[in-house]
C-alpha cells in the first residue's frame, strides 16, 4: 500500500502524448476571434466616457451639501461629520448665522477628495440630513489644490445623472416602492377574500 | 513609371542602372513602402486579433478602429527619454537593438516578393536572387541572437542577463531543427536559390509542403521559437522576468527591439512562403482550369505578389493566434520538445527524402 502523501506523476493520455489538445484550443480562440470580430457591440466592454454603469441608490460618491428650501446650506457646523470621518478630510469654520435658532453656519466646508475614503460615516453622522452622497464617481484632478472641493462645489455635485443620488439617512423612492408593494399584499388578501365569499367550497386540505 | 525608368536608364547608362539604382530604389521600396508600415500595422493587428480572441476590443480610439495607434504608438517611442542606465556596458547596450534589426531587415533582399521578370533587362519582384540565398538567410536569422545576449549582458541587470542566456541557449536548440528542416526543399528543388525553389515547385506541380509536411511543422515550430513569440518568447518572459533582455531599455532603443520581433517575424513568415507554400505561385500551379487565379488582368507580375501576400498575411495571423492561445513552455519542457522531438523528426524527415531523391 502506498503512502497516503504520496503524489503519483501524472498520466498523459495518448492524445496529450500527441499534443492534440492544442488544435483543440486553437479551435476555441478561433471561435472566440470569429464571434467577436462579427459583433457589432462588444460583448461585455463598457465603452466608458459614453457609457456607463447603472449604480445603486448605495452608491458612495462625490458629497452633496443639502439646502433648505431659502437655498442656504443646512449645515450649522456642529463638526460631527469632522470629528466622526476617519480620513480627516473634512475641514470647517465656523461663523455666527443671523438666526439665533440656527446659531451657526460653515464660512469654510471643505473636503479632500484624496484623503476621503468614501465610508460614508459623515452622512451617518449628520443631525440635519445636511451632507448626503451623490453618484459620482469619475473625480480628477489635475493638482492637489484642485482636490480639495470647497462648499460651494459641493453644493453642485455635478453627477452624471443629478436624480439618481447616492447614500442617503432615507430613501424616499425606495419607501414608495414599498409601500406600493404592501398595497398589493393587502389586495392579494382582499382578492382571496372575494373568491371565497363567491364560492365558500373550502379549499382542499392537503392529506395530512 | 515605365517611362520614368526609360529617362533614367538613359542618363545612367545600363551598368549603373541595373547594378546600383534600380536596387537601391527596390530596397528604398521594400523597406519604406512593405517591411516597416507592415510591422506597424502587425502591431496594430496583433492587438485587435487579440482582444477579440479574448473578448476585449483592442484599441479603438486612436482613429477609426484604432487604425492610427501605429503612428501614436511611433510619436510616443520616438520622444520617450532614452535611459542608457548608469552601470551597463554602454557599446553592448547601444550595439542590442542594432544587431537584432540590421540582419532581419537584410533577409529581405532575397526574398521573391513575385516573379522574375519576363523580359531580358525587365524589372523583377524582388531586389536580388543569388545561388546562396537560403545560406545566406540560415547564416544572418543566427545573426539577432548575438543582439539579444549583448543587450542583455550590457544591461547588467539580473533580468536582462537571464533572458539573455534563455535566448542563447533557445536559439542554439531550434537553429538546429530549423537549419535539417530547410534541407528538404532544398533536396528536392536541387538549388539554393530562393527564386530556384520557387520555380522549382510550379515545375513540381505542387506545393513542397504536400511532400514535406514534416519539414513545414519542425520549420513552423521552430521559426516561433527562432522570432521569441509565445508560446516559445522565455528571454523575455514578463510573468518571471520582468521583460527580459529588454528590461533596462527605453525609448527607441526598446523600438528597435520591438520593430526586430516583428521584422523576425515577417522573415520567418516570407521565408517559410517560399520554401513550401509556393511564394507566389498561385494554389495548384499545374492545374490549367485555375489559370483565371494568376490575376493576369493586374501588372506584370502583380497578382504573384498578391498571393505572396496573402500567404504571408495567413501565416502572420497563425503568430497572432499561437499568441492567443498557448500558455509559455517551461524552459525544461522547451528544451525537450527541440532536442528530444524537433531534431529526430527533422532528421528522419531528411533520411527519407534522400532515399526518394536517390531511387525516384
Amino acid at each position: 500500500m502506498s503512502h497516503p502523501n504520496e503524489v503519483r506523476p501524472y498520466r498523459y493520455s495518448l492524445s496529450e502524448k500527441l499534443y492534440l489538445p492544442l488544435f483543440q484550443g486553437m479551435w476555441i480562440t478561433l471561435r472566440h476571434f470569429v464571434k467577436n470580430l462579427v459583433r457589432r457591440k462588444p460583448e461585455y466592454t463598457i465603452e466608458y466616457p459614453e457609457e456607463r454603469r447603472q449604480y445603486s441608490h448605495r452608491f458612495r460618491g462625490h458629497h452633496i451639501l443639502t439646502t433648505r428650501p431659502d437655498g442656504s446650506l443646512r449645515c450649522v457646523a456642529c463638526f460631527l461629520c469632522a470629528t466622526n470621518c476617519p480620513a480627516e478630510c473634512i475641514h470647517i469654520e465656523a461663523g455666527e448665522h443671523p438666526d439665533v435658532n440656527i446659531e451657526k453656519y460653515p464660512v469654510v466646508y471643505d473636503i479632500d477628495m484624496l484623503r476621503c475614503v468614501f465610508c460614508g460615516y459623515c452622512v451617518d453622522a449628520c443631525p440635519e440630513d445636511a451632507i448626503i452622497m451623490s453618484n459620482n464617481y469619475d473625480m480628477a484632478f489635475f493638482n492637489r489644490a484642485q482636490s480639495i472641493v470647497s462648499k460651494e462645489d459641493l453644493q453642485k455635485p455635478y453627477t452624471v445623472d443629478p436624480s439618481v443620488l447616492g447614500y442617503r439617512p432615507s430613501y424616499p423612492e425606495e419607501d414608495a416602492m414599498r409601500a406600493r408593494l404592501r398595497e398589493g399584499v393587502v389586495d392579494l388578501v382582499e382578492e382571496a377574500r372575494r373568491r371565497h365569499e363567491a364560492s365558500p367550497e373550502p379549499p382542499k386540505a392537503a392529506a395530512g | 513609371m515605365s517611362g520614368l525608368l526609360a529617362a533614367m536608364l538613359e542618363a545612367t547608362g545600363p551598368t549603373l542602372f541595373h547594378y546600383v539604382l534600380v536596387p537601391l530604389i527596390k530596397i528604398a521600396i521594400v523597406l519604406f513602402a512593405g517591411v516597416l508600415p507592415l510591422i506597424m500595422y502587425l502591431v496594430l493587428a496583433e492587438r485587435k486579433v487579440l482582444g477579440f480572441m479574448q473578448a476585449r476590443v483592442g484599441p479603438n480610439r486612436v482613429g477609426l478602429w484604432g487604425l492610427l495607434q501605429p503612428i501614436a504608438d511611433v510619436m510616443k517611442l520616438l520622444v520617450k527619454e532614452d535611459v542608457v542606465p548608469r552601470r551597463a556596458v554602454r557599446w553592448a547596450f547601444v550595439l542590442g537593438p542594432c544587431l537584432v534589426v540590421a540582419p532581419a531587415f537584410v533577409i529581405f533582399s532575397v526574398i521573391p516578393f513575385g516573379p522574375p521578370a519576363a523580359t531580358e533587362g525587365g524589372i523583377s519582384w524582388f531586389v536580388t536572387d543569388i545561388n546562396v540565398a537560403l545560406l545566406m538567410v540560415l547564416a544572418l536569422a543566427t545573426l539577432p541572437v548575438y543582439g539579444i545576449i549583448l543587450g542583455g549582458w550590457g544591461s547588467n541587470s539580473k533580468f536582462s542577463l537571464l533572458g539573455g542566456l534563455r535566448s542563447a541557449a533557445q536559439m542554439i536548440s531550434y537553429e538546429v531543427p530549423q537549419g535539417f528542416a530547410l534541407v528538404g526543399p532544398l533536396l528536392l528543388a536541387g538549388t539554393m536559390s530562393l527564386v530556384g525553389i520557387v520555380e522549382a515547385q510550379r515545375d513540381l506541380g505542387m506545393w513542397f509542403i504536400v511532400p514535406q509536411f514534416v519539414a513545414f511543422f519542425v520549420f513552423l515550430v521552430a521559426g516561433v521559437a527562432e522570432s521569441n513569440r509565445n508560446p516559445f518568447d522565455l528571454p523575455e518572459a514578463e510573468s518571471e522576468l520582468v521583460a527580459g533582455f529588454h528590461t533596462e531599455y527605453t525609448g527607441i532603443r526598446f523600438a528597435l527591439f520591438f520593430l526586430g520581433e516583428y521584422a523576425n517575424m515577417i522573415v520567418v513568415s516570407s521565408v517559410a512562403v517560399t520554401l513550401f507554400l509556393g511564394g507566389w505561385l498561385r494554389p495548384f500551379p499545374s492545374v490549367e482550369a485555375l489559370s483565371f487565379l494568376d490575376l493576369s488582368f493586374l501588372p506584370a507580375g502583380l497578382g504573384g505578389v498578391v498571393w505572396f501576400s496573402l500567404k504571408l498575411f495567413v501565416f502572420l495571423f497563425v503568430y497572432i493566434w499561437f499568441r492567443g492561445t498557448f500558455p509559455r513552455y517551461r524552459f525544461d519542457q522547451l528544451m525537450a520538445l527541440g532536442w528530444k522531438w524537433m531534431i529526430p523528426l527533422a532528421l528522419v524527415n531528411l533520411f527519407l527524402t534522400g532515399l526518394v531523391k536517390v531511387w525516384v
